[in-house]
């Protein structure tokens, strides 16, 4: 028997959270989340938390567990357990609407400001335009981010400056100032070199430590401020040879 | 009340295709969505999407119509030729469409979009981006909806449908994060629901594949089409249920019995071996695993992709090392991955017209949800992603189109009817005074299920399991109390939804009884011929109290009369 530690609330009638203990007969290969279905099906039929694809694709079910943020579905029991306690608790930063469910919604907001969305003037229809291997390249690692918000509830910056674009819209951002189709490039590297953007960031790199799917938010904002300077030096002309 | 021209549930993509077409046709469109959309089932689609491009080498000579044929013979000539016809002629645009919108696809040297061989394809034509293609695929619509400022409803579950006459003014909606019920008013109504896995234990779908939206269209009068013809992937990761990925077996992996045989040469030509289309290759495996030859006679075999070299796995399936590093904690670069058939894809569905109508009014239904029908009796790995988005799209044009000539004002009381009645559900399951428990009915019907309507299939068993759901049905209403909070209430969601999942599993096990020959997916070893003169023809269900009727409805056939399918 493994014991969990659960953060429970309800801002509709607990005054303050709480934490309840559980008792979940773990199986080798038990991952977290089936720990959450096991309480919440055999001994607590209230306890919320998000989960759908089980398979660490969908980005519902990040958490902190002990001591670190993580998916649920694919952290095994077995390799965070400690003195047979497994303690689970919400994403930080971000407002609890109820035990492990947390309001994602500024989250969402700051991916919208960055125009998260390819800009091009080429109509829909037609052929195809080409790209090549070491284009899309670029892209790699940018594309994979599921939006769990690992990342932003570990961001010291996230949690004192709630208008911090925040590390998965940075590197939203680059994802399309890299893209070779992407018309929107001049536009996009002001934006994220604004008041809000990538020069906030203190490069603790913190997102890149947790972010469950191994990438690098951390790199890709260093990665736009050398965009952004190379940009300013253009811009005053100051990169021109002789 | 929620007011909107056109109303779309579910944010996978069949649902976002059809949004971003009937938003750029500058209507009202709202998408509501039991779930935030990128977090859909669709997400989880890894080896790609077919569409006779011609960019690989190989397939220069590949066209719309060969792709046709192939879909036709892969479906054991149960698919409608003519819809099967739209899709493959469409699927080459809608590729390049999602190109343009931004779709990171992998590409060829020539910057081309790079394309894979399947299984029962002629020519390699499965446009990919890496192994990860319904997540590039979702993110991109997603992008572009919100850039079309199409309005979304997150985290609201459709409860019902208000259907007055033969019309679908709408729908009631419970919102999770506070539990109020909304009156959803439209003009027309399109739903784009997903699948219904879970009715399985041994599934690769997500844990909200419940085919919840599926049984209220059922239960709202349209029938069900083709219910019993339910896909079981070959190669399903042993222990975690997540698929591992028919294009690798298209690039050559193997499979191996507990005796070390390459046992695929036992059951096809050796042109064509594990790439043999998927019921082909799941019957194979079962068949290996039934008679002890399982992996140290274990219920599994091995998959074998280690010849095909660490830098062509690492760039080309990344996700699958992924995914057997973190939840089986193997390296497929230097072991063998256990693998065995698992509950996968809804071949059937709300029975729809290649317009996505249903027999119901201003209703209409998209995806995997919907039976147009493409995917017949086996649907080829990559039809699915294409049938998304090419019926999304196609549906999306005709719900515009119907706004023109939607006829009919909604009744005056209907919407507080629906309401008041979807109140009266929710607070019976809060007050119930029984002692069963919705996890213990589900994980006997995912038994019954497991046990009889899988890859072999048989009389008997199908009798008893239709006899133990309508049992299980009848416990339902029987039920303990169900937590009765208001905000994340998942103890009511679940069990909610419970009941339209055991109103499904009667139709797929009951048809799967009546269906007295063996075709595609659906195979029964008491009946193992294909009979064309009495079974050629869909199955429709249609919801009665005392169980489903069923009625047949001849299949289109345009072209390639039905011959015998051999690979
Ligand atoms: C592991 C895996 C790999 C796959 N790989 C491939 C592949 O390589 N190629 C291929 O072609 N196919 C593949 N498929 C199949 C393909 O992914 C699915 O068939 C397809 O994504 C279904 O999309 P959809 O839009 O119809 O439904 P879904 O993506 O399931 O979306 C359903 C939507 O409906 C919403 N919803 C459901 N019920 C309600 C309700 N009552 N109220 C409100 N909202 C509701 C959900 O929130 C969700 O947004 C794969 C499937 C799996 C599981
Ligand atoms: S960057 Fe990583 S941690 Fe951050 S949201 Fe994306 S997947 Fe999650
Ligand atoms: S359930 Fe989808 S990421 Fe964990």
């Amino acid at each position: 028997m493994i014991r969990f530690r659960v953060f429970r609330f309800d801002p509709a009638c607990d005054k303050a959270p709480r934490f309840d203990t559980f008792e979940v007969p773990a199986e080798k290969g038990m991952p977290v989340l089936d720990g959450l279905a096991y309480i919440f099906e055999n001994v607590d039929h209230s306890l919320a938390y998000r989960s759908s694809c089980r398979t660490a694709l969908c980005g519902s079910c990040a958490m902190h567990i002990n001591g670190r943020y993580r998916l649920a579905c694919q952290t095994q029991i077995a390799d965070v357990v400690r003195h047979g306690l497994v303690e689970v608790r919400p994403l930080a930063h971000l407002p609890v609407l109820r035990d492990l469910v947390v309001d994602m919604t500024g989250f969402m907001d700051q991916w919208r400001r960055i125009q998260p969305y390819l800009i091009s003037t080429r109509p829909p229809s037609g052929g195809e335009n080409p790209q090549t291997p070491e284009q899309r390249q670029l892209l790699d690692g940018l594309i994979d981010c599921i939006l769990c918000g690992a990342c932003y509830a570990a961001c010291p910056t996230a949690r004192d400056n709630p208008k911090y674009l925040g590390p998965h819209a940075l590197m939203r951002a680059l994802r399309f100032i890299d893209d070779s189709r992407d018309e929107a490039t001049e536009e996009r590297l002001a934006q994220v070199a604004s008041e809000q953007g990538v020069f906030r960031c203190h490069t603790v790199f913190n997102c890149q430590t947790v972010c469950p799917k191994d990438l690098d938010p951390a790199g890709a904002i260093v990665r736009i401020k050398r965009h952004a300077v190379s940009r300013a030096l253009r811009a005053s002309g100051k990169d021109r040879p002789g | 009340m929620i007011k909107h021209d056109i109303v779309i549930v579910g944010g996978g993509l069949a649902g976002l295709r059809a949004a971003l077409e009937a938003r750029r046709a500058g209507v009202d469109v709202a998408v509501i969505s039991k779930l935030f959309p990128l977090r859909s089932h669709s997400c989880m689609a890894q080896g790609g999407l077919n569409a006779a491009l011609g960019n690989h080498p190989d397939s220069r000579s590949d066209s719309p119509e060969v792709h046709a044929f192939d879909t036709v013979k892969g479906s054991d000539y149960l698919a409608d030729q003519d819809a099967v016809e739209i899709m493959t002629r469409d699927g080459v645009e809608i590729v390049y469409e999602m190109e343009r919108w931004g779709c990171p696809w992998s590409r060829f040297d020539d910057g081309s979009i790079a394309q894979r061989p399947f299984g029962g394809q002629s020519f390699p034509r499965t446009c990919y981006g890496a192994d990860k293609t319904g997540l590039y695929l979702l993110q991109t619509l997603y992008e572009q909806c919100v850039r079309s400022e199409v309005r979304f409803y997150d985290e609201f579950l459709v409860v019902s449908l208000v259907v007055r006459d033969g019309r679908c003014f709408g729908a009631v909606a419970y919102e999770v994060a506070n539990g109020a019920i909304h009156a959803i008013e439209a003009r027309v109504l399109l739903l784009a629901t997903g699948g219904c896995g879970r009715l399985f234990s041994h599934t690769s779908n997500s844990l909200t594949s419940t085919g919840f939206g599926t049984a209220l269209a059922y239960l709202a009068g349209v029938p069900l089409k083709d219910m019993e013809f339910f896909q079981f992937h070959p190669t399903t990761l042993v222990g975690h249920g997540t698929t591992i990925t028919e294009g690798l077996r298209g690039q050559g992996a193997y499979l191996f019995n507990g005796a070390g045989e390459r046992f695929m040469e036992r059951y096809v030509s050796n042109a064509v071996m594990e790439r043999a289309p998927r019921d082909i290759v799941a019957r194979a495996v079962q068949t290996e695993i039934n008679s002890g030859r399982g992996i140290g006679g274990e219920r599994y075999v091995h998959l074998d992709v280690r010849h095909l070299g660490e830098e062509k796995l690492q760039t080309m399936f990344p996700g699958i090392i992924e995914v057997c590093q973190e939840f089986r904690k193997i390296d497929p670069i230097r072991e063998m991955i256990p693998v065995a058939p698992g509950a996968h894809y809804t071949m059937g569905g709300i029975d729809v017209n290649a317009d996505g109508e249903t027999e119901v009014d201003g209703l209409y239904a998209a995806g995997e949800c919907a039976c147009v029908s493409v995917h017949g009796a086996n649907r080829l790995g990559g039809n699915s992603l294409l049938d998304t988005l090419v019926f999304g799209r196609r549906t999306g044009r005709a719900i515009v189109e119907y706004l023109g000539r939607a006829r009919g004002a909604p009744p005056a009381a209907g919407a507080a009817d629906a309401v008041r009645s979807a109140e009266e559900n929710l607070a019976k399951l809060v007050a119930g005074s029984g002692t069963e428990d919705p996890t213990a009915l589900r994980r006997r019907m995912n038994l019954l299920m497991d046990e009889s309507v899988t890859v072999y299939r048989e009389d008997g068993a199908l009798a008893r399991t239709v006899e133990g759901i309508r049992d299980l049905q009848e416990r339902y209403t029987r039920m303990r109390p169900i937590y009765g909070g208001r905000r994340f209430n998942y103890d009511l969601i679940w069990s909610l939804e419970l009941r339209g999942t055991l109103l499904l599993a009667e139709v797929v096990a009951a048809g799967a009884r009546i269906r007295k020959e063996s075709r595609g997916s659906h195979y029964r070893t008491d009946y193992p011929e294909r009979d064309d003169a009495s079974w050629l023809k869909h199955t429709l269900a249609y919801f009665r109290p005392e169980g489903p009727e069923f009625r047949g409805k001849p299949v289109t056939i345009t072209k390639w009369s039905p011959q015998e399918r051999r690979y």
